[in-house]
């Protein structure tokens, strides 16, 4: 098949971008969308061209490397599936598609459509994680957990870090991301001690650098791993939590 | 003739004396007596650091996925300086988050006769003979307590109704001590891992550089003492000295290009201490997971893994007759060929990996191979959907079948899956003693980077075993044992000529890159690298194959001198850049396991030699000559010289592997 790609061409961080067209022909309805990058690319680099810069590392889903923002859409036509895992089956023979790299001022270009989301890193250094160092944990067989509770909180655990939850936002809000967060922890009996200090820490750390939740529920929609929105309200409930209970609880 | 300098392209056959020189015996360090004691009495003798002294060291740890974020982690909550590379944007992203079934650990806590000398005696069989046998024990005996660790750190393991833990089986085992969640425990894993980092990131302990690649490691007077590495935001070229480095930086299956591991996996730092003097361990010991989806089209930037969880439940078969036409669905039982389980009947579709891809090699081989490309066998979910249901089944395998289905556009729920043996998880690493430390003094391996627990294969679950092993619990006892006596030393200082020697270099390698004037992106070179590497170095080889596989390595080397391109500059964001730069890598690692292929003149687990093979086509391994592991020491003019260091087994009599009886 054959494609027209219109694709954010922006050389760093520091100067403006602007968009390039170039046509992609002996594709296949079976490539991946990056397949077809990585086709596009092998063609723009044998005839003298700059190749398209984008993130990807394990290109089956599991990772959160690839996003890129495909006719508006964050990861692709497709809900709830990351660029990756994208086809070009969801395109007609002989369309054009629009990339650009994910939208969000929280996530600034590093190079054509690759991103910097370390703002994500920052929000779990202010407290997603479970204070205790290697070798101190108690026997894993010596506090049940129930399997509906397990599997509830591998469903928030899900999370691949992508980002694309932001970039759906109109806020660029990135509450589903730490109420996924705050959701899988909370439900975790060794980390029950921090759960005060832990909504307040990642939610300052989230204030910081994202905007606030718009109540649209965007994120749900582009979110490859399925996380719901009960984890916005997971947070909100988290936060109100602390308010109550205080940090120490 | 050299090895690796400018490529020859004459006619005449090569010689194992042309490629190779033999060097003295070298030793591992372990503990003599009782392997099942060696770990404990090690441990006991380790020089430890107190706690006031320990932030005057310095350790680097390149990697960030399992291995290298537990150990920065655990050295950062211990107390050390520690600085911390990955060549992502975030340390949540490593390789480590694609390993799908499961990790073991010898907790026996069932009454299936699960033992610690039992996870041993598995995991030395699986590995044909060919490990470190007190390494193993020391991985069984940490396997207890890392269940515990990442469960408590906030990795949800799959729990049973009554509360406990979860387990399944997994391939050459025949108790259930696999832990798991879902399909997805690699990933709940590396992001317990790298929460815990990015606590010690928080706390002050640990220095996180994100997007920075390692680009040759520094050494001073025959010791590690640094690391050259490039920002690939900026470009720029700068060095990290410390007391001590740790390669936690992965393994090197992507040298055939199409593999299950992710697209920037790579073998650039190992090789690179390699290039600078630390020995390689069994190069060519590199596994093929006989569950990867088959390939398609030219242009399927993988072959993705399908979870070996799957053979738990899943029915691997061919038609009975080459060839035939009929939807699997159509073919009726009678001319299904369940080859696995009856040709191992005691271990059926849990045989262990090796023997499971070269099964599938020898059906595809002989024309029953299923799928457009006939370049498949079928694992059928038919029965255990009948027998369990589909509640269970999805939730068992629910991703696996939502990935399947995305990638084929078939349900496994409906028709069988395809499957085929793809390049996966390299047992062969840099050469390492019994204390993760390389041949150069101060640079430490753990993780898959690393060789000593697999063997001639790797047992399925063990890898994120033993990344977390290595990195929670050994290196942070080994590391400060070697750092004591180094108390009072300052790190290397940045102005010392062995860092401006080895920056300059790196600057000049990468320049010289950059300038590269050909045609052809790197990526048209690795392609035809993975190509070679699947005909002449997979699944099976012979000695004649190996040869040619090196003259063609040599020619690609030196199409890849005269005609590489590499778009845009050495300043800034440039992946076509970094991909050269692996790609070289790649080109002189691809000669090195095909002549490690070569001089292993016997079978052992993934190292099938044709020449070698017993009546009923098993592998023929040949313990009089070959129990040892083969150390490779590159010198400066990229000549080989190959020392071994013998294997022993105390606790585990060697025996022909026997899957079809017990």
């Amino acid at each position: 098949m054959k494609l027209t790609f219109k694709i954010w061409r922006q050389e760093s961080t520091a100067v403006h971008g602007r968009f390039e067209s170039y046509d992609l022909e002996g594709a296949g309805a079976e490539f991946t969308l990056l397949e077809a990058l990585d086709k596009l690319n092998d063609q723009l680099v044998s005839t003298g061209k700059e190749p398209v810069a984008f993130d990807s590392d394990c290109r089956e889903g599991i990772c959160g490397s690839c996003g890129v923002t495909v006719d508006g859409q964050p990861h692709g036509p497709v809900a709830n599936t990351p660029s990756c895992r994208q086809h070009l089956r969801s395109f007609p023979d002989g369309s054009t598609v629009v990339l650009e790299p994910f939208r969000s001022g929280a996530f600034p270009v590093v190079k054509d459509l690759a991103v910097d989301r370390s703002g994500l890193d920052r929000i779990i250094e202010g407290g997603g994680y479970v204070s205790l160092a290697a070798g101190t944990a108690a026997d894993a067989d010596a506090h049940p957990v129930s399997h509906d509770t397990a599997e509830a909180a591998l469903d928030f655990a899900a999370c691949i870090g992508c980002g694309a939850c932001v970039a759906a936002c109109p806020n660029g809000s990135a509450n589903l991301f730490t109420g996924a967060k705050l959701m899988h922890l909370s439900l975790l009996p060794t980390t029950a001690v921090e759960r005060g200090s832990r909504a307040d820490g990642m939610v300052e750390a989230m204030d910081e650098e994202f905007g606030p939740c718009s109540v649209f529920g965007e994120c749900v929609q582009v979110c490859p791993a399925g996380i719901p929105l009960t984890a916005i309200a997971g947070l909100n409930k988290e936060k109100l939590r602390a308010v109550l209970r205080g940090r120490g609880k | 003739m050299t090895i690796s300098s400018t490529a020859t392209t004459t006619d005449a056959p090569l010689t194992l004396d042309d490629l190779r020189t033999l060097g003295e015996p070298i030793a591992g360090g372990q503990p003599t007596g009782d392997p099942a004691e060696a770990w404990a009495d090690r441990k006991l003798h380790y020089k430890l650091v107190s706690p006031l002294n320990r932030r005057k060291f310095t350790v680097i740890v390149v990697g960030t996925g399992l291995a290298g974020a537990a150990c920065a982690a655990a050295l950062g909550e211990q107390g050390y300086n520690v600085h911390s590379f990955t060549f992502h944007d975030s340390p949540r992203r490593a390789h480590s988050v694609a390993a799908q079934g499961g990790i073991n650990a010898a907790r026996a806590r069932q009454v299936d006769n699960d033992s610690l000398a039992r996870f041993v005696k598995d995991t030395v069989k699986g590995g044909d003979f060919r490990a470190r046998e007190a390494d193993c024990w020391r991985l069984a005996e940490e396997s207890v307590r890392v269940i515990d660790h990442l469960d408590a750190i906030g990795a949800p393991f799959a729990r049973e109704y009554g509360g406990q833990l979860a387990t399944r089986s997994f391939g050459g085992v025949q108790v259930s001590r696999t832990y798991y969640t879902r399909g997805q425990t690699g990933q709940q894993l590396q992001t317990a891992a790298s929460q815990a980092l990015l606590r010690q990131v928080a706390a002050g302990t640990v220095t996180l550089h994100t997007r920075s690649e390692m680009l040759d490691l520094i050494v001073k007077d025959g010791v590690a003492s640094g690391i050259v590495v490039r920002d690939l935001i900026s470009g720029e070229i700068w060095s990290q000295t410390g007391h001590a480095v740790v390669l936690a930086t992965g393994g090197y299956g992507n040298a055939f290009f199409k593999s299950t591991l992710a697209k920037n996996s790579n073998v650039s730092a190992a090789f690179r201490a390699h290039r600078r003097g630390a020995l390689f361990a069994s190069p060519s010991f590199l596994q093929f997971h006989p569950t990867a989806l088959p390939l398609g089209s030219d242009w399927q930037s993988k072959t993705i893994l399908m979870s070996e969880s799957l053979r738990n439940d899943g029915r691997i078969w061919v038609p009975v007759a080459p060839g035939d036409p009929r939807a699997a669905n159509d073919i009726p039982e009678a001319e299904r060929d369940y080859y696995l389980e009856r040709r191992y009947p005691a271990f059926g579709n849990l045989a262990p990996r090796d023997v499971a891809s070269r099964a599938a090699r020898d059906e595809i081989e002989a024309g029953r191979g299923v799928g457009p490309l006939q370049n498949s066998v079928y694992l059928d979910f038919r029965d255990p959907l009948a027998r369990i249901g589909r509640t269970v089944i999805e939730e068992r395998y629910g991703n696996l079948f939502e990935m399947y289905a995305d990638a084929t556009g078939e349900s496994p729920f409906e028709v069988p899956m395809r499957i085929a043996p793809g390049a996966h998880f390299a047992m062969g690493g840099l050469w390492s003693d019994y204390d993760l430390m390389t041949s150069i003094p101060g640079l430490f391996v753990g993780g898959e980077a690393g060789w000593a627990y697999h063997g001639a294969n790797r047992l399925g679950a063990n890898s994120l075993l033993s990344a977390n092993v290595d990195g929670w619990f050994t290196l942070p006892a080994s590391i400060p044992n070697y750092l004591a006596p180094l108390l009072g030393t300052p790190a290397l200082p940045a102005d010392d000529m062995a860092v401006i020697r080895t920056v300059a270099e790196t600057e000049g390698a990468v320049q010289a890159l950059a300038a590269s004037p050909g045609t052809q992106g790197p990526d048209r070179f690795h392609r035809r690298l993975g190509e070679i590497l699947y005909a002449r170095c997979g699944v099976s080889r012979s000695a004649a194959g190996l040869s040619e596989g090196i003259r063609l390595i040599r020619e690609l080397r030196a199409d890849f001198q005269r005609d590489l391109r590499v778009a845009g500059t050495a300043a800034g964001f440039n992946q076509e850049l970094e991909r050269a730069g692996r790609v070289a890598d790649f080109i002189d690692l691809g000669e090195l396991m095909c002549l490690d292929a070569l001089d292993r003149d016997e079978s052992c687990g993934a190292h099938f030699r044709v020449e070698h093979q017993l009546a009923d086509g098993e592998a023929a391994r040949d313990d009089d000559n070959w129990a040892f592991v083969s150390a490779w020491e590159r010198r400066p003019d990229g000549r080989y010289r190959r020392h071994a260091e013998p294997l022993t087994f105390e606790s585990v009599r060697p025996q022909t592997r026997n899957y079809k009886t017990s």
